[in-house]
């Protein structure tokens, strides 16, 4: 796989370490009175999907950036990519 | 029919005419008492073991496509008992015992071979857990041996020993492990539950169950609605996609494995081999070609194929453990889902709907699973109650912090 980055390019999948589902990014809040709940499915609970996926992927032999990747995977077309930062900003996540 | 040295000879002499097929093709009847959706191994164990062990005459299997057309014709056919937890290492024996009666309690050849297993380790620490293995598994008559280098070279003098970086110091050998011939596995069950009364119903997909008041009803098929007052689902690869027709999010993601057969060789590996400085294991089939795999892939997938980059990870695994084995051609490679879960164990477990339950998540060692699963599986969907060896293995394990997590890794399914 191919992983078209939003700053270097297209870049070879194996540059990258996978993480999961970019649903990781929104982290429950910690005081919230059912976070017990919340954390519980946000750790370990996937929706799993067999066709369009948002996942994080890590340019560890690269750029060190966070990217969301919009991947098929029922046939590992991509269909976009992202800086994960942009992504957590747009959600009015992080700095 | 029986299958027998009799029954060959009485063929022979009848020109081979009186070969039946091995299993019925019934259309689907209205409702049954048990229905096991997914045709694979897990499923067909499960099915059969409704009707011996619990004497449940009216039982359907419900397959998409062929049976024995998914993941238990996709594994690289290792059978072993050599786990370190609680949760886990009482279930594989079991698991292994019913291996080492399987052909004779199905009447059928699975090909079971006790070749022995064979974990390579090349560091200090690495020798100090298999030695901490090796006890966990004699705690179940597993049987573990552990080898220094001498007793390694005296099995398989052609390994690479004395790697700079990773030299062989010993192994753990589980005598007790080997392979088994998976398709065969698949229709032994097959035959065997259908003498049983099983209906076994092909091309029958499963889009929807029938569920009311928290109580399962049946489900809806391609092949029209069946009813049943027990539905179990067991269909590891695709465990999300058909949960999801009853609502449940699973602590599961769906990845890819590869597996290797090489061209046909003379006999040269009679055993079981796992490299223990990379992710590598080997063995050698009764046709000749040898039978590899490493790791998965690593990202979510439900295409059944990788990428080239774990073939190139896996391959240099295997010359760096066997140098020999580099003027070999590759034959095939593929790939198969696997239900990865969140700690690298499997469920068999109650859902939250009355009547439906659940088998799955069983990472990349489901086949060796799949006497044990069908069995456990069978006794929970009769009896509404765990097999004593199966209790851990709870969809709500997260929950309550019982994980059972073999490799430490955490909730990272590509890790496990």
């Amino acid at each position: 796989m191919i992983i078209n980055h939003p700053l270097l390019g297209p870049r070879d999948a194996s540059e990258f370490t996978y993480l999961g589902d970019a649903a990781l990014i929104e982290r429950p809040d910690w005081q919230s009175e059912t976070a017990q709940d919340e954390f519980h499915d946000y750790v370990y609970l996937r929706d799993n999907p067999a066709g369009t996926h948002r996942e994080l992927w890590f340019h560890e032999q690269g750029d060190r950036s966070w990217l969301v990747v919009t991947r098929n995977t029922m046939t590992h077309e991509i269909l976009a990519t992202e800086l994960a930062r942009d992504v957590a900003r747009k959600m009015g996540r992080g700095k | 029919m029986r299958y027998s040295a009799l029954a060959i000879l009485r063929q022979v002499l009848n020109g081979h005419r009186g070969w039946g097929p091995a299993w019925r093709d019934p259309e689907p009847q209205s409702d049954y008492d048990f229905i096991v959706i997914g045709g694979g191994g897990h499923g067909l164990a499960t099915a059969y073991y409704l009707a011996k062990e619990h004497n449940a005459a009216r039982v359907a299997v419900l397959e998409k496509g062929w049976i024995g057309g998914g993941n238990v014709g996709r594994n690289t056919t290792i059978i072993r008992a050599n786990y370190l937890l609680d949760g886990n290492q009482p279930f594989y024996e079991l698991s292994l015992k019913l291996w080492e009666n399987l052909e004779q309690d199905l009447n059928y050849n699975a090909m079971v071979s006790q070749r022995g297993i064979l974990n390579l380790c090349h560091t200090d620490s690495q020798r100090d857990a298999y030695r901490r293995r090796g006890n966990a598994m004699m705690f179940t008559d597993s049987g573990a041996e552990l080898l220094d280098t001498d007793g390694v070279r005296a099995m398989y003098p052609f390994l690479n020993f004395d790697d700079a970086r990773f030299p062989i110091l010993g192994g753990l050998l589980h005598r007790r492990g080997g392979t088994a011939r998976h398709d065969g596995v698949a229709w032994g069950y097959a035959r065997a539950a259908d003498q049983r009364g099983v209906d076994i119903i092909q091309n029958c997909e499963v889009t929807g169950f029938r569920i009311e008041n928290g109580k399962v009803l049946g489900v809806e098929t391609t092949r029209g609605y069946i009813g049943a007052k027990k539905v179990g689902v067991a269909v590891a690869g695709s465990s999300g996609r058909v949960m999801a027709h009853a609502g449940l999010r699973l602590p599961i993601e769906s990845h890819v494995l590869q597996a290797f057969v090489s061209e046909g060789l003379k006999p040269v590996l009679d055993g079981v081999i796992t490299y223990g400085a990379g992710h590598f294991y080997i063995s050698q089939s009764d046709k000749g070609g040898l039978v590899f795999g490493g790791d998965i892939d690593g990202y979510n997938t439900y295409a059944q194929r990788g990428n080239l980059p774990v073939v190139e990870d896996v391959v240099e695994g295997g010359m760096s453990l066997m140098p020999m084995i580099g003027r070999t051609r590759l034959l095939r490679m593929w790939g198969g889902v696997m239900d990865m879960s969140m700690d690298g164990s499997p469920f068999i477990d109650h859902t939250g709907v009355d009547g439906l339950y659940f088998n799955g998540g069983w990472c990349y060692g489901g086949f060796k699973a799949t006497p044990a699963s069908g069995f456990c599986f069978a006794h929970l969907m009769a009896t509404d109650r765990p097999h004593e060896v199966a209790t851990a293995y709870r969809l709500d394990r997260f929950r309550t912090g019982r994980m059972i997590d073999e490799r430490g890794a955490g909730a990272q399914p590509n890790l496990h």
